[in-house]
Formats: C-alpha cells, structure tokens, sequence
C-alpha cells in the first residue's frame, strides 16, 4: 500500500512537473527593424512583460508560455516569410505582425494552418474578409474612424478638411473609412495628400495645405513621419487644429516632435495616459522594466498575450485548434483577468469593442480629455 | 507663388545636404577610384557619435566636436587604411561590395548599441522664421543652406586657390606625374578621405534634426547624394553641388506640382533622362580609357 501511495505520489509530481516544463510555444513576428520599429519594439516588450508576469505566477493552466520572436523588417515579404517558418514550428498561437500591410499577406498562411493570429493591425479591410482566425488587439479603421470623423465634423467644427495619409494599406484603408464618414456627415475634403513611408521632407505636402486653408488637418501616417510632419506644420506656421488617430499623438512622436506636438490631438483605443488603474499599473511595470513610457502598441502586445491565457483558461485546455472558436464573442472582464486591463468582447468578425479615449497633446504630454464608452 | 518660393527654398536647403553627401563621392572617386557606396551610413553615424558624447555628459557644442573628430578617424582614416587600401589592390569591384558590406555592418551595430527606434537631435539652427523679400523662410533651412554653400565654397578655394589643393588635384589626376614632381601622393589621397569624413560628419550635424537620428536614416540620403553626383558629373566636385542642389529642388516640386505618390520616381526618371542624353553628367567631363 506504502510502495503504491509512493509510485502514484511521484507520478503525480513527475506528470506535473513535465507538464510545466512542457511550454506552450507562442510566434512572435514583429517590425523589430526597418520603418515600423518603434511599432515592433514596444509590441515585442509588451510580449515580454505580460509573459514574465503570467509565468511568474505559475502560467497557462500550470505551464510555461514561451516566445519566439522573428524580425519582419517592416517588410510585408520578409513576414510573410518569417510567418511562414514560425507556423513550421507548430506554434499555439501566431502573435503580429503590427503593420497592416504584413498581416494582409501573412494572415491566410495563419488561417490555412488553423492557428489564431492576434494581430496590431488596424485597416479596416483585415478582418472584413471572413478570415476565422484573425483577432485584433485595437481597433479596427471601422471602429475608430467614424468617431474621427464625428469629432471633427460635431466638436471642431470643421466644414472643410485636409486629409494626409501614408500610402500603404494602414494609411489608404483610414482615409477611405475617414473620408467617406466625412462627407456623409457634412465636412468637405478639400486636399487628400498621400506620402511615403519613412518620408523626410514634407514641405511640399505641408505647402498644399496651406494653399487648401482647410478648417482642420487629419493626419495618418506612421509614427516617425508624424513628428516630421508636425515639425514641419508648426514651421510653415498652421494653425489649422490638428486631428490624428493614435499614431498622431503617442509618446514617441511627442518626444521627437517636441513642441511641435502641443495642441494636436486624437482618438486612441489605447493609451497608456488613460484613466484606468490597472493602465496605469502597467505604464509603471513597463517603464520600469525598459526604461521608457511605451506607445499603444506596447499595450497591445501585452494585451495580445493576456487575450491567449483568458481563452486558455476559459476553455480549460491548451487546443490550437478550438482557440478561435473560443475567442469569438468571448466577453474577458477586467475583474476577472487584471491584465487584460479594460473589459472587452471580441466581435464574430475578430474584432474589439471596449471603451476608447479621445486625447490632446497638452505640455508635450498626452492628456485625456474625454473617455468614449464601449458600445455593447 | 509664394508656395513656389517656399518650395524653392527647402528644396535647396535639402539640395544642398545632397551636395555636401555627394562631393565626397566625387572626391572619393577622384583621388582613389572609389565609389563608397556606405556614404549614407557615414552621414548617419556621425550623429549617434554626438548622441553618444550627449548621453555620458558632454555639452552640444562638444560632442558635435568629438563626432566631427571621432569621424574623422573612423570614417577617413580607419576607413582608408582598414578597408580602401588592402581591397583597391583587389581592384574597384571588389572594393565597391566591400563598402557595401561595411554599410550594412555601420547600420546594424548602430541598431544593436543605440536603438533601432528614431531619436530627436538638437539643431545648430534656432527654430522660427525669417523675413525674406517678403516671405517667411525657416532659419532652418536658411542655415543648413549658409552652411553647406560656405562649405563647399571653402572646398573649392582650397582645391583651386592653394598649394595644398593643386597638389590634391594634381595627385588626383595624374599619380605618377605627381610622385615625380614631389607631391606626396599618399598623403593627398589621405586628405580627401580626412575631408570627405568631414563633409558627412558636417551634413550628419545639419540634417539629423530634420531626418531624425535612426539607424536607416542613411538609406534614402546615399540613394539621393548618389543620383546627384550622376547627374551632376561624378568626376567634379562643382557637377556634384549643382547635381545635390537640382535633386532637391526637383524632388519638393515634383511633390507639390506633379504627384506626391509618385514624387520618388521623378528623381530617378531625371537620373535616366541625363544619363540617355549625357552619360558624363551635366558638368562632368567624358574620361576616355586607352587600350
């Protein structure tokens, strides 16, 4: 009886232990280089961070989650490639890319082989395309843009708009949702200005405004080209108010921007300046940790990783196969999951509803001037 | 017009960055038969060495002269004795991938020991506007062009006006004739490289407060200082000025008045054109090879 009690104690112990040292393996493909690594970086340490969080309290149903982390250079053919060998290491699930252009091409690899993918992109079309196992950790354009539209046709104002977007397919997809919602509602586009990814000079785009004198400026380009931008509206003298989405206004582009960023404003999904404890918490983790303020996308790589364990724990079993199926429609309180950080349910499309903030840059620092409520 | 104006003058101002970039292709090429094709990455390295110099305390005015110095003797001296005199004796080709493959080297050790993200750099130029014939024009640009234009007047007084800058050129020219009436060649050569270290560490202090300090900050630079000593005339120093200041102006036009999604091929389309009609360049002057 002693011997057997003896054998079944250590088997126990043996199963639980191989179970923890039997990780569940998570993909990272990120813009860790090229025009999108200010992107990449804060999603890949927010990675991190929720992963050293959630292992430190004992991980996922008793294991271990581990990451692998690929470099997309921002470039959508180097992640379709580096996508495609992630997948040949069987992960759990595929986290990134963050530009909207790489998840295009990388998503129906993620879809053939069944694996969920929670991504950072926000163009509209991403998850209207019927792809099962597309899951977003922001908003979508459709989401976000007609509440752009409504604040700067209801509270600027603004009868007639310059609209500046970066053309790739985060940029195009937002001026198309933008623009369309603006007219709908009243306020003429009277310039549409695309410009490049990693653009320097914009003093030609800027001179175009000017010579437009539109009531408002939207503007929607990458973070580095927005502090360019806005260095080079103040230069020229602007004074037209400033309205963005959160590219416009995130820490990153206020420290290169400087003073240049003051009085620009935008709606965020995610905003580490958010008045919501459990943000605020993790704005000092995370500075703590790297030693920096992180960007949204830091907040959604962190979110990405906490939206797997919520849906691991909710099925009560590590299934790659039935973790989409999950994750549609699945509600994760905040009060039950801390770090998910604010209650959200995820659509049948992929995409999120929670609450969202509209945010000005006040002394070189983002304030939040009113907090929009989740829609359902 | 006065967007015409405005346009005219940040495009010069952008222009003349070019053209600081690409004399020291022209230099290069003059004295060693060197195309540098890491001149980018040599513009952008400079600003990470003052960076660097900021972040363990030294004042602006310091650091940019411990970058200007440090470049000097990485991007000249090293540059030459380390990489262009060991390879030249494998010929230009050979040369040429090597200068590649040290752009590629600059641009990643910089990702790996500063950031890959984009840092803000302080100006020599004050912010604000100035009155010009009626337009408001940003000191900015009026300064990066006062620089660079009294630069490379400077340059060009040297290399015409002094002894020192007929023995570079007649070192350029003609080695062997040189070497037999005294000029020390090696150290001529040697000199280029010190001013062309100089010229980028130089452009590196005017434009990085515009472009941002980023490890890829070099790409689009070299491709454009590159295209503007083609177009200039690759073998002259004054084909490279008109060559950087064209490109410039060219590219904030053709943004403004033909298409601002296609403003990047304008460059390359004039790049095409000159070459088709005056493969020399517009002021270069036709090298005949005899066999």
């Amino acid at each position: 009886m002693k011997s057997t009690l003896l054998v079944g104690t250590l088997l126990a112990v043996a199963t639980a232990t191989s179970a923890f040292a039997q990780s569940i393996k998570l993909a990272d493909v990120a813009e860790l280089s090229g025009g999108g690594a200010t992107v990449g970086t804060n999603w890949k340490n927010g990675i991190d961070l929720a992963i050293e969080e959630i292992n430190a309290k004992g991980g996922v149903l008793g294991r271990k989650l581990e990451v692998s982390h690929a470099d997309s250079q921002s470039n959508p053919g180097v992640a379709r490639a580096q996508v495609q060998k992630a997948l040949d290491a069987e992960p759990y699930v595929l986290l990134g890319p963050g530009y909207s252009g790489s998840v295009k091409v990388t998503a129906p690899l993620a879809a053939e082989a069944g694996i969920a993918q929670i991504m950072g992109g926000e163009a509209a079309e991403l998850t209207q395309a019927g792809n099962k196992f597309l899951f977003r950790t922001s908003f979508g354009q459709q989401s976000s843009m007609p509440k752009v539209a409504r604040y700067i046709n209801g509270d600027m104002k603004a009868k007639t708009v310059a609209v500046v977007w970066v053309n790739n397919d985060f940029g195009r997809g937002g001026r198309d949702v933008v623009s369309k919602e603006l007219e709908r509602l009243g306020t003429k586009v009277v310039a549409d200005l695309s410009t490049e990814a990693g653009q320097a000079d914009f003093a030609a785009d800027v001179g175009k405004i000017k010579a437009a004198n539109p009531d408002a400026v939207f503007i929607y380009l990458n973070e580095e080209e927005s502090a360019r931008i806005l260095k080079e509206l103040k230069r020229q003298g602007v004074t037209a108010p400033l309205m963005g989405e959160t590219t416009l206004i995130g820490q990153k582009v206020i420290e290169l921007a400087g003073d240049a960023a003051n009085g620009a404003r935008g709606h965020v999904g995610l905003t580490t300046d958010a008045p919501v404890d459990l943000i605020k918490a993790f704005r000092e983790k995370f500075s703590k940790k790297y030693n920096y303020v992180p960007d949204h996308n830091g907040l959604k790589g962190y979110l990405a990783v906490y939206m797997v364990k919520a849906t691991t724990e909710k099925m009560g079993k590590v299934d790659a196969k039935k973790f989409a199926d999950t994750l549609h429609g699945l509600t994760i309180k905040a009060a039950d999951e801390p770090g998910i950080l604010m209650d959200v349910t995820v659509s049948d499309t992929g995409d999120l509803d929670r609450q969202s903030f509209l945010v000005e840059v006040v002394e070189g620092k983002q304030v939040v001037k009113q907090v929009l409520p989740k829609l359902n | 017009m006065s967007n015409l104006f405005d346009l005219l003058v940040a495009g010069l101002a952008t222009g003349a960055i070019y053209a600081l970039v690409a004399v020291g292709f022209t230099l290069l090429w003059q004295t060693s038969q060197t195309i540098n094709f890491a001149q980018g990455e040599f513009v952008m390295l400079p600003a990470f060495l003052m960076l660097a110099a900021m972040h363990v305390g030294a004042p602006f005015w310091l650091a940019i002269i411990i970058g200007i110095l440090l470049s000097m003797i990485l991007l000249g001296l090293a540059f030459k004795m380390l990489l262009v005199d060991p390879m030249l004796r494998h010929g230009v080709l050979p040369l040429a991938i090597a200068t590649m493959a040290l752009a590629i080297g600059i641009k990643e050790a910089v990702k790996q020991f500063f950031s890959a993200e984009a840092s803000p750099f302080p100006s020599i130029v004050p912010t604000g506007d100035i009155k010009i014939l009626g337009h408001a024009v940003a000191l900015q640009s009026v300064g990066v062009l006062v620089v660079a234009i009294l630069t490379v007047v400077g340059l060009t007084m040297l290399l015409t006006r002094t002894s020192l800058g007929h023995q570079m050129q007649a070192a350029a020219q003609n080695p062997t004739v040189a070497r037999i009436i005294g000029v020390p060649v090696e150290r001529m050569i040697l000199l280029t490289f010190l001013i062309n270290a100089f010229l980028v560490a130089l452009a590196s202090l005017l434009i990085t407060p515009i472009y941002l300090a980023k490890f890829s900050s070099g790409e689009v630079l070299g491709q454009a200082a590159f295209i503007a000593a083609i177009v200039g005339g690759f073998n002259q120093v004054r084909g490279a000025i008109a060559g950087g200041l064209l490109i410039g102006v060219l590219d904030n036009l053709a943004a403004a008045y033909v298409s601002t999604q296609y403003r990047a091929a304008v460059p390359m389309i004039f790049l095409i054109v000159v070459i088709l009609f005056r493969p020399q360049g517009l002021l270069g002057r036709a090298e005949e090879r005899t066999v």
